[in-house]
């Protein structure tokens, strides 16, 4: 039995003045599982994460999230109905605290007005109390609880992909999209990445990430897509791929090969 | 009377696109508005005045040719205008590249207020009157009268626009600008030097703007420290209008201004001549932030 | 000494000399002293930045002063209201001026330090707050004071957003043009709409407000009043900043696209700080008003604009505290110095130059110094 599919793309195509970087790709990722999103470079999987979010708006398809259509969404709404993403090229808040970094994520939950914030009234005292627990809740979960009142700027670079978890798990989604969570991370980190991964899972999260590291990729993955020059070429569980002649002609034709 | 407006306005829009061309080139290689240009062409102005104050003292030759001497201010004023468009480069950006956006503008405009009270107490603050030499006596033709000064004016804006046109398609140097506006990653991958770019951007722009000084001041007769704050926004509101980046977009934008205003101020009110260019700026920007002939695509953030 | 160093000692030196150079003609004797404190300036922050004792002297400082904040503002406070006790009635008037800059370059502070946009017309509020209170005060006399105030930081505030819904959409630098056109239109209709403002003439006859039979007549009570409404500012300023608020600000300065990611509306956020720094350069320029007594286009210019920007780069940028230091420093200093105003303007350019070249964070740094120094605190033996 199949889990409902909970967000979904119809032919969405994206194009750079004359360069189709996403050509009518149509997938639908299912309720609670890890989908993995995998392609050679250039492949369009950003794009289609960045489209997916309103960050770049597609020039055509549709866009379903629960069966409702978010295409023409910004980015922040789309945030706000519970897809959250972190980036390839990261994006803290460098001059803020780790745990300003995470409270940011959580504005979308904050309750109380501005009137109570210049009164400083219970209602904000307990609302910034409450949202400052749960902050620091998530970094303890990506184990970054120690640093807290460190500046986003000084951590390292595994650190701040940490950080970036954290950040978008603070909106509560119900759809986290990872771009190479693991890039450029040692096997020790890439195995607590993966666990992580795991667990956000257990906790009703769907999880979309993209990745290279066939490792992580092979070794969490429920399914696999897989995009070569803007087109789904692929699509199964990681053996089926693993063995799929397309995808290993688009890796050597880019130059890559799957690991393992 | 459409005639004379129109023609009044050619000779003011000429000078606009002179100075509107020099934020476009800055725009095009450092994605950045130089605030201080304005300045730099008031400086141009007062350096034309004091030139032209000299005839008295120039050597006999240079008395008894008018274009000559003309050549000769223009030169003079153009180059050490470029000195200070080359050193407003290296002190008030250079060490800022790869800063947030805020702190460069910031600093651009220090050196703008700076360079206006540094004419204003060394040069003082009353208008100065530039010495009448050439071609005030007007000349009618079908109704619509104009000055040998005008035709002057309007020549040798055509002139330079043209020559600027043959410095970035036709030499090694403005290519290398045109790459480095394209593509600034790129252009120094293919062993461009960006930073002499960047420099001989800033000094090419200052050179056309020193010349539209000096043609503004001889055109106006009197000028004023306050000068380039005016002219810069209105010169910077040309090549918005043009599209910013776009170099044929600045020329086109310049005379149409011009023109606008010149009618505007005709047809009326003349008080609210000074306000046109803010609304047409506000507008273009408002409306269309690439201008009449920009793309419409990165210019939104 | 290294090469890097050797230029950057030059360039000093260099720009010391060029704003010294108009003042060799009046002032010859000046130049020497001028040079000489820069001189040892520069090598006291040269030690300061290298000696180990005076580093955690610093340290020391910074930790107390932010560890004893109430203590601090209380004491700054108490000298505040200190100040007319002792003064001349002409003192008071400029330490009165110094409130009402302060006011300006704290709400200036909310757009240009918090949320990183440059607004380059900010006077164009201040005008709008200034001229309403003239209008409905005096002109018109249709109200009294304490209705006119509110009103004057609606009527800028209703402007601020009616700019700022086209203007917040654009880039950086289109956006500080836009402002700047906006205070220039601003004043092109001060100076021709006769009826409405008096056209250049101003608006005259503009009275003190009085708190049921006391007047505000004495300049020392207009102070206290003024300084009350600062601190009120202050006050609402600062715990906006310490609150969601703040926060989305800051993040929005950081990284627009994060932000947005994270789901913040970075318009709604851009137009809401936007807005608040407009009323209270409303409210500003009510009390301006009502202090002057009269006012004319000529009080809104485009120098005064770049005065309060340059407060807020002074003090440091996004920090609550240096904007008032900054509008200390740049309207007392000048009038202790009367003979150099001429050159204030030339002063100011340079300084704004030197700040974002070598101390983009200003005097008083930002807080990400202060934090530094506890991260460094946090993970020392």
């Amino acid at each position: 039995m199949t889990a409902p599919d909970i967000l979904t793309t119809e032919a969405l195509s994206v194009t750079f003045g004359g360069v189709r970087a996403l050509a009518g790709v149509s997938l639908a990722v299912r309720e609670r599982e890890i989908l993995s999103i995998i392609g050679p470079n250039g492949a369009g999987k950003t794009t289609l994460f960045n489209a997916v979010t309103g960050t770049c708006p597609p020039t055509s398809g549709r866009v379903r999230l629960h069966g409702r259509d978010i295409t023409a969404k910004t980015p922040d709404e789309v945030a706000r109905l519970g897809v959250a993403r972190s980036f390839q090229n990261l994006k803290p808040f460098a001059e803020m605290t780790l745990l300003e970094n995470v409270l940011i994520g959580r504005e979308i939950h904050m309750t109380s007005g501005m009137a109570a914030a210049i009164l400083r009234l219970p209602l904000f005292r307990e609302d910034e109390a409450r949202q400052k627990r749960r902050a620091r809740e998530l970094l303890a979960f990506v184990g970054l609880e120690q640093r807290r009142d460190h500046l986003a700027r000084n951590l390292t670079y595994g650190e701040r992909k940490m950080l970036e978890i954290a950040r978008a798990l603070a909106l509560e989604p119900s759809v986290l999209l990872l771009d190479e969570p693991v890039a450029g991370m040692n096997p020790t980190e890439t195995g607590f990445v993966m666990e992580l991964v795991k667990n956000i899972r257990e906790q009703g999260i769907t999880v979309v990430i993209i990745e290279h590291d066939m490792k992580m990729v092979m070794g969490i993955s429920d399914r696999i897509y897989v995009l070569d020059h803007g087109e789904l070429i692929a699509e199964g569980l990681p053996h089926e791929v693993r063995a799929n002649r397309a995808v290993i002609e688009a890796y050597l034709g880019g130059g890559h090969a799957p690991a393992h | 009377m459409f005639l004379q407006h129109l023609l009044n306005g050619i000779t003011i829009g000429g000078s606009y696109a002179l100075i509107a061309l020099g934020y476009t080139l800055v725009y095009g290689v450092l994605k950045l508005i130089n605030f201080a240009h304005g300045e730099i062409y008031m400086i141009g102005a007062y350096l034309g005045f004091i030139l032209i104050s000299l005839l008295p003292a120039m050597p006999p030759f240079l008395q008894g040719s008018l274009p000559l001497f003309l050549l000769v201010v223009f030169g003079i004023a153009a180059m050490i205008c470029s000195l200070y468009g080359f050193y407003l480069e290296k002190i008030c950006y250079r060490p800022l590249r790869g800063a947030p956006k805020l702190t460069p503008l910031i600093s651009a405009l220090g050196a703008s207020i700076f360079l206006q009270n540094f004419v204003m107490i060394s040069m003082g603050a009353k208008d100065r009157i530039f010495p009448q030499t050439i071609g005030m006596r007007a000349i009618s033709l079908g109704g619509v009268s104009f000055t040998p000064l005008q035709l002057t004016i309007i020549f040798s804006s055509i002139a330079l626009m043209a020559l600027l046109y043959w410095f970035i398609n036709r030499t090694r140097l403005g290519t290398a600008i045109r790459a480095t506006s394209t593509d600034p990653f790129m252009a120094a991958l293919v062993g461009i030097n960006v930073d002499t770019v960047i420099s001989v951007t800033f000094m090419a722009g200052s050179f056309l703007a020193a010349c539209a000084g000096v043609m503004i001041g001889l055109y106006y007769g009197s000028i004023n420290f306050t000068l380039g704050y005016l002219g810069g926004i209105k010169a910077f509101t040309a090549a918005v209008l043009g599209g910013i980046g776009n170099v044929p977009g600045a020329m086109v934008g310049g005379f149409l201004l011009g023109i606008i205003e010149a009618l505007g101020a005709g047809y009326f009110s003349s008080e609210y001549k000074d306000v046109y260019a803010f609304f047409i700026l506000i507008a273009v920007l408002v409306f269309r932030p690439a201008g009449l002939l920009g793309k419409r695509s990165d210019e939104r953030a | 000494m290294n090469a890097r160093n050797l230029r950057h000692d030059l360039f000093f030196y260099l720009g010391i000399l060029l704003i010294c150079v108009p003042f060799l003609k009046i002032h010859t004797l000046y130049v020497l002293p001028v040079f000489l404190g820069a001189w040892g300036l520069r090598r006291f922050a040269d030690f300061a930045g290298e000696n180990r004792l005076m580093v955690t002297l610093r340290e020391r400082t910074v930790n107390s002063v932010l560890a004893h904040r109430r203590v601090t503002v209380g004491l700054i406070l108490a000298v505040a209201l200190l100040i007319p006790l002792g003064a001349s009635d002409y003192l008071i008037e400029v330490f009165t001026s110094v409130i009402l800059y302060a006011i300006l370059a704290t709400a200036l502070n909310i757009t240009v330090g918090l949320t990183g946009v440059l607004v380059l017309g900010f006077i164009g509020f201040y005008a709008v707050g200034a001229y309403t209170t003239g209008i409905l005060t005096a002109k018109f006399a249709l109200c009294g004071f304490w209705i006119a105030l509110p009103l004057s930081g609606l009527a800028a505030m209703l402007c601020g957003i009616l700019l700022g819904i086209p203007a917040l959409r654009l880039r950086g630098d289109y956006l500080a043009v836009v402002t700047l056109g906006f205070g220039e239109i601003i004043r092109i209709f001060l100076t021709n709409l006769n009826g409405l403002t008096g056209g250049p003439n101003g608006i005259l006859g503009i009275k003190r407000p009085s708190f049921g039979l006391f007047t505000l007549d004495h300049p020392r009570d207009f102070y206290w009043f003024a300084l009350a409404v600062l601190s009120l500012v202050i006050l609402i300023v600062a715990r906006l900043v310490d609150s969601r608020y703040g926060r989305a600000w800051i993040a929005i300065r950081e990284n627009e696209m994060a932000a947005g990611a994270l789901g913040i509306n970075v318009f709604r956020k851009h137009l809401l700080s936007f807005s608040l720094s407009a009323f209270f350069g409303g409210i500003a320029g009510s009390l301006f008003a009502v202090k002057q007594g009269f006012i004319s286009p000529d009080s809104f210019t485009f120098y005064e604009s770049v005065l309060i920007l340059c407060m807020v780069v002074l003090g440091g940028i996004g920090n609550v505290a240096g904007s008032v230091t900054g509008a200390l420093l740049l309207i007392a200093a000048p009038e202790f110095l009367r003979e150099f105003s001429l050159y204030r303007m030339l002063v100011f350019g340079a300084v704004m130059i030197a700040f974002m070249v070598f101390r983009p964070s200003g005097l008083l740094g930002s807080r990400v110094i202060a934090q530094e120094i506890k991260d460094r605190a946090d993970d020392g033996p």
